[in-house]
């Protein structure tokens, strides 16, 4: 990483975790638009879930997926993760090997947690065979029942049904036991409790091979957007401005959590115990979200919007940003077992200034509480292996004139 | 003071000026009541909608004689419960209401923050009528004026509100009315049907959870006890309603353990022999008859107070 006045130059960023929607959902997001979106939010390379429609389940799916990928003219490079299970249904095991074979780079039911311990146990053992990390969406679903949102003081209010953070941290207690016991690796995605961040940071002490990552949004939002705030965690105030209680747009799974949450996720970022920042991006066509709170799909468009809100932390002081950067870059590297891309790169211009409107989107997916919003930071230029540049030509030129 | 508000969508960000203003009003209107001729013209060529997606023929009928005792023109809208099961979604509903161009709607609906859905998206006023288990914010101000009305100033007083509040819009609409007005409240319930964190730490402002009901009475100035639904006993939140009604229930003997003729409240239907005795729901301390009566009044003070409002500023011109 280096620092030029304003500008940032860092590694390209790795997202582990966008929903890309194709196939099967090409009204929220297709492979070329997510491609397009992650790059220009400065991720060079970006892993798709496999919750579509069909599940990417199958070698030929995986292969697929990498057909359909836009090239990097176009957009960022995509590397699909497989499901665990056979059409996602927690059921039976994929044919985890083959998978790997055909080039899936993870494994993951992201959206359904492999309820079944004995299955998950399997994954594991599996998945460890292949050389592939395991990435686990933690979350106990009789637990969370039909919650949607942080089940706390908010909800108590708001009178919305609550998820409860021990929903996440009894699922997270479960992953690291099983993560001790076959010595596979295990990734658990979006950690958003102060609770599962403790769990984590014990089990990393204890030699477990477990790593976590955290969402962009779980660093700055609170509970508090549902019920209209849209102070972020490091703001005092609202200053003035306000959205409108029961916004869907602040609908999303794991809920944004308390303040206290948040300190606690930045703390892990400090200390290491959270390896990487994933987007968790996850687009809705406008009929999935303009519709009643409890109706509304789960979910926050999330891959343009990253740098802004991580520099906003690192701004107010939460970590450093030679923290953050690494936990865009060489942390999910390593959480993957690769070495990062020789090459890629991008240059961020930390004082830009820039409205959140659906036309600065490239992705189809518009739901973010963020919108109409003016934010600081963005991705001027996104280098993948040394061919193509995206962004302002006046910092173009800088950079060739060097 | 003069009204500006232009939606009822829920009192928790209302002023006492605002509450007693609208408990004001109510008196004038419980005055034209009682009139042989029980109508006034302040609404004479106004439209309003009753929108009630979830059933209740009582808050409907409350409204639509409100509105009539004010001359106002009134429709009826029918809607499935739920928009994603019944295939019409709230977003076509509203877009139906806007274009039928009514001047106040008035809703009834399951999902909890609905009235700000549809608020948002239409020039006319909106009154929740009861959005799941967020708030009803009319049943809140007509027990406020009702105990008021039996208690003098309620600067001071102490109201149990006993049942299942965890998913109770009337629970929350009384917290948010009546705290303002100086009460202070004492929920009493099973743990299982309170908000987590009003039982853990993080009550609202002058609210307490006492779970036995015995205490929670004791000395209280007023009770208002909630509906218990019977499907919380399949979902595993409840052992058994014997065993909820023993522990629970309003009976002679603890309503005796209020301060000397202290009322007796139930926003109906009740279940009597589960929440509430029927000797205690008929009996002389019942004021549940009185808070139907006042139903209609506040109903109508609110209709007069959002049509003096001004002129909506129409949803395009909006920032």
């Amino acid at each position: 990483m280096k620092l030029e006045g304003r500008y940032i130059e860092a590694p390209g960023f790795i997202d582990l975790h966008a929903h890309l929607r194709e196939p099967g959902f090409e009204e929220s997001e297709t492979l070329a638009t997510g491609a397009h979106a992650a790059l220009h939010g400065g991720f060079t390379t970006v892993c798709a879930m496999p919750n579509t429609d069909p599940a990417i389940d199958t070698a030929a799916l995986v292969k697929e997926v990498y057909a359909r990928a836009p090239g990097w003219a176009e957009g960022a490079r995509v590397w699909p993760i497989a499901s665990i299970t056979r059409g996602r249904k927690g059921k039976e095991l994929a044919d985890l090997v083959e998978l790997a074979q055909a080039g899936a780079v993870a494994f993951s039911d992201d959206g359904s947690p492999v309820d079944d311990a004995r299955l998950f146990r399997s994954a594991l053992e599996y998945a460890r065979s292949a050389g592939r990390v395991v990435i686990e969406h933690p979350q106990d679903l009789a637990l969370s029942a039909k919650g949607v949102m942080h089940e706390g003081s908010v909800s108590a209010r708001l009178g919305l049904p609550g998820m409860p953070a021990a929903a996440e941290e009894t699922a997270v207690a479960r992953d690291i036991a099983l993560a001790r016991m076959t010595g596979a690796r295990v990734h658990l995605t979006h950690l958003s409790t102060s609770g599962s961040i403790d769990l984590v940071r014990r089990a990393k002490a204890d030699g477990v091979s477990v790593t976590c990552d955290v969402t962009p949004h779980h660093l700055a939002m609170t509970d508090e957007w549902v019920a209209g705030s849209r102070a972020f965690a490091w703001e005092v105030q609202d200053e003035g401005l306000r959205g409108v209680p029961y916004d869907s747009s602040t609908k999303v799974n794991p809920p944004l959590r308390t303040r206290a949450d948040v300190r606690a996720l930045w703390a892990g970022l400090a200390d290491g115990t959270v390896d990487a920042i994933a987007t968790d991006h996850a687009p809705h066509a406008s009929t999935k979200k303009d519709v009643e709170f409890d109706q509304a799909a789960f979910g926050i468009s999330g891959l343009e919007t990253a740098v802004p809100l991580i520099l906003g932390g690192v701004r107010a002081g939460w970590a450093s940003l030679p923290t953050a950067i690494a936990a865009l870059t060489t942390g999910p590297a390593r959480v993957l077992g690769v070495d990062p891309l020789e090459g890629d790169h991008v240059v961020i211009d930390q004082e830009a200034e820039w409205v959140v409107t659906p036309e600065s989107f490239f992705s189809l997916g518009k739901n973010t509480p963020l919108m109409g919003r003016s934010l600081i930071g963005k991705v001027d230029i996104a280098v993948i292996g040394s061919t193509k540049r995206r962004g302002g030509q006046r910092v173009a030129k800088a950079i060739a004139g060097r | 003071m003069k009204w500006t508000r232009r939606h009822v969508l829920d009192t928790d960000d209302w002023s006492r000026d605002e509450i007693e203003t609208v408990l004001d009003q109510t008196r004038a209107m419980i005055e034209i009541l009682q009139r042989p001729i029980r109508r006034a013209p302040p609404l004479r060529g106004r439209t309003v909608i009753l929108f009630f997606a979830e059933a209740s023929t009582r808050t409907r009928v409350s409204f639509e004689l409100a509105a009539k005792a004010l001359s106002a023109d009134v429709t009826n809208i029918t809607a499935s419960g739920s928009s994603v099961e019944k295939g019409e979604s709230l977003y076509d509903t509203v877009r139906t209401l806007q274009a039928l161009g009514g001047d106040i709607v008035v809703m009834r609906h399951a999902s909890s923050g609905a009235p700000y859905f549809v608020a948002e998206r239409t020039d006319a006023a909106v009154i929740n009528a009861g959005d799941g288990w967020h708030a009803h914010p009319t049943q809140g101000i007509l027990d406020a004026y009702t105990l008021r009305d039996a208690l003098g100033d309620l600067d001071g007083k102490r109201i149990v509100i006993v049942g299942d509040v965890l998913h109770s819009r009337v629970a929350r609409s009384d917290i948010n009315t009546l705290v303002p007005l100086g009460v202070r409240i004492t929920l009493s319930g099973p743990p299982t049907l309170m908000p987590m964190a009003w039982r853990c730490g993080q009550p609202p402002r002058e609210v307490t959870y006492e779970p036995d009901l015995d205490r929670a009475v004791d000395g209280a100035d007023g009770v208002i006890a909630l509906r218990l639904q019977r499907e919380r006993q399949e979902s595993g939140l409840l052992p058994s309603l014997r065993e909820y009604s023993r522990v629970w229930g309003l009976t002679a003997e603890r309503v005796a353990r209020m301060r000397p003729g202290a009322p007796v409240m139930h926003p109906g239907p009740m279940n009597e022999g589960i929440e509430i005795d029927s000797a205690v729901a008929h009996g002389a301390h019942s004021l549940i008859e009185t808070q139907v009566t006042n139903g209609v009044a506040v109903r109508m003070a609110l209709l007069y107070l959002l049509a003096g409002s001004g002129p909506a500023i129409p949803v395009e011109e909006r920032a």
